[in-house]
């Protein structure tokens, strides 16, 4: 008695006259072959079509901006401390009068580094921070890069521009 | 024989243009492949170099001239050199005997669209197909490599092997034609009367054996590679090399050129005496011509087909399959075929002889072959 009768008892005899003929086999292979031969191909031609990868992909940091144009991050460090990796180094500054428009809260990043080569893409920053600041957007990928120059990436690479804002699926 | 005279010139312009043509379709068969390949495990295949990749056996030509010509130091250069030549050399004269056409008269000369109307064209094929194999033998001998040296003797056996049951099943061809000339086999089947109709079984047993003399897959052990490497191939680098793929596909190319002509009909198309009709004799011709083309083309492309399906066939089965399978097989078709001509009925005795063929199995089958014990 078997605990289920789901086993299969395979047993090789001799072949069947068909089956020794190879023909009907034959016949039958090439009609798959020939029936993949007109269906679709699944193949993504990489660099110039992309997959997408989902909502939740995480690539290249984004520092967000609010409606108004002005940076959402106030340097509270939270993100730093977060990251398993110690990729992300800020220096704090106080918002002088007349700098509303550019930043939200009273103190902000004057410098927000995230170290590339150091960084493993894990969204611990992302978790961690109090005022939506920081994403890993998912429409974009860090590209490789040629020199140890480029492995750091400032405000300059990292700040969100006004004319071509990001949005996830899913917001709004 | 006076050189200039306009005879010669139409013959060397015919020649030169099969070449052109036989050697453009086998540059081309490397890249349709690919893409046959890629089609069928749904992918794409190469599509970087131009529109479509159509570019790609340039730049594969390319690459084979710029690669280090190497030869062994411990091989026998002379032989090392000859055996591609040889292998490209026996590839391209199969052509000569394949009739592309019946006569075109152009500016008041008449002349064949065939290289040369021998009265042995078939015995030719055969010749040529047979010298073939030294190219393989002697490439793989002066290699000085034991793997190469397996795949060159494997390739002899196996074309020797599979050369009897093709012999034989042409005889069943002879039988109807009563010449050996390729020309008088194809206007034997004008008018659709296509000896594939009459000989089935002598048809699937030429296939069978037109793959093994080509030794493409399924029976391309002389290059296995999960076994020995390269075969005979193994050796060889850059032009050298792809000589041998070349010949590979010149052959396939001609092999299908000459299953048309003995099978289907050569030149012959439905509704020839349509165009004849109505734009004349030489447009007819060429239209035929076309056709011959493009029925070999339908077999590169089975060959091709048969390729990306079949798994190789192990060397003992090759063998039993070649004389155990196949020549006992083609002997058959032969006495059928015989007695058909006898009766003067030879396409029933052609259905005929097939329906009792599977009978006879069937029969045997019951009587003398073990049961699976269910």
């Amino acid at each position: 008695m078997k605990l289920s009768n789901r086993t299969k008892v395979m047993e090789q005899g001799e072949m069947t006259l068909a089956e020794r003929m190879y023909l009907p086999a034959i016949v039958g292979g090439m009609a798959t072959t020939l029936k993949h031969f007109f269906s679709k191909p699944v193949t993504i031609r990489y660099p110039e079509q992309k997959r997408y990868l989902g909502p939740i992909f995480r690539g290249q940091h984004i520092l967000k901006k609010d409606e108004q144009g002005a940076e959402r991050c106030t340097a509270c460090g939270l993100c730093a401390v977060a990251c398993p990796a110690e990729a992300i180094s800020m220096v704090a500054a106080e918002r002088k009068p007349g700098e509303e428009k550019l930043y939200r809260e009273e103190k902000y990043a004057k410098v927000y580094e995230v170290n590339m080569l150091r960084c493993i893409f894990c969204g611990l920053c992302e978790e961690a921070c109090p005022k939506e600041a920081i994403f890993l957007r998912h429409d974009t990928m860090v590209p490789v890069f040629n020199s140890r120059d480029e492995v750091i990436y400032g405000k300059d690479k990292l700040v969100e521009k006004m004319d071509q804002r990001y949005l996830r699926d899913g917001w709004k | 024989m006076d050189l200039l005279s306009d005879f010669f010139l139409a013959k060397a312009a015919f020649i030169g243009i099969v070449f052109a043509i036989t050697l453009g379709i086998a540059a081309y068969s490397t890249y349709f492949e690919r893409k046959i390949a890629a089609f069928m495990q749904d992918r794409i295949g190469p599509d970087r170099a131009g529109p479509f990749g159509i570019l790609q056996p340039l730049a594969d030509a390319v690459k084979m001239f710029m690669k280090e010509d190497f030869i062994p130091a411990n091989s026998n250069k002379w032989l090392f050199i000859a055996g591609p030549c040889l292998s490209m050399l026996t590839a391209l004269m199969t052509s000569a005997v394949v009739p592309f056409g019946d006569t075109v008269t152009i500016g008041g000369v008449t002349f064949d669209l065939q290289g040369i109307d021998v009265n042995i064209g078939i015995l030719w094929v055969f010749g040529i197909v047979s010298l073939g194999v030294y190219g393989i033998l002697i490439g793989g001998w002066a290699s000085n490599n034991k793997y190469s040296l397996l795949g060159a003797i494997r390739a002899a056996s196996q074309n020797i092997s599979y050369e009897l049951a093709m012999g034989l099943a042409i005889i069943a061809i002879l039988l109807f034609t009563g010449s050996l000339s390729t020309k008088a086999i194809v206007e034997g089947q004008q008018n659709g009367h296509w000896n594939i109709f009459y000989q089935p079984l002598g048809f699937i047993i030429f296939l069978i054996c037109a793959f093994a003399e080509c030794n493409r897959t399924p029976f391309d052990l002389p290059e296995c590679e999960t076994e020995l490497i390269g075969g005979y191939h193994t050796e060889y680098s850059s032009m050298k090399l792809g000589f041998y793929l070349f010949a590979e596909y010149i052959n396939m190319f001609i092999s299908g050129a000459v299953m048309a002509t003995l099978y289907f009909g050569g030149y012959d198309y439905p509704g020839i005496d349509f165009v004849t009709a109505q734009f004349g004799n030489n447009i007819a011709v060429f239209v035929g011509m076309g056709a011959l083309i493009g029925k070999a083309l339908l077999f590169v492309f089975v060959f091709m087909w048969v390729r990306w399906t079949l798994p190789r066939f192990r060397y003992d089965q090759l063998m039993g399959l070649g004389w155990a399978g196949l020549i006992p097989l083609s002997m058959y078709n032969v006495v059928v075929t015989a007695f058909g001509i006898l009766i003067g009925k030879p396409f029933t005795a052609g259905i005929v002889g097939v329906v009792l063929l599977i009978l006879g199995l069937l029969i045997h089958d019951q009587l003398f072959v073990k049961k699976k014990i269910a």
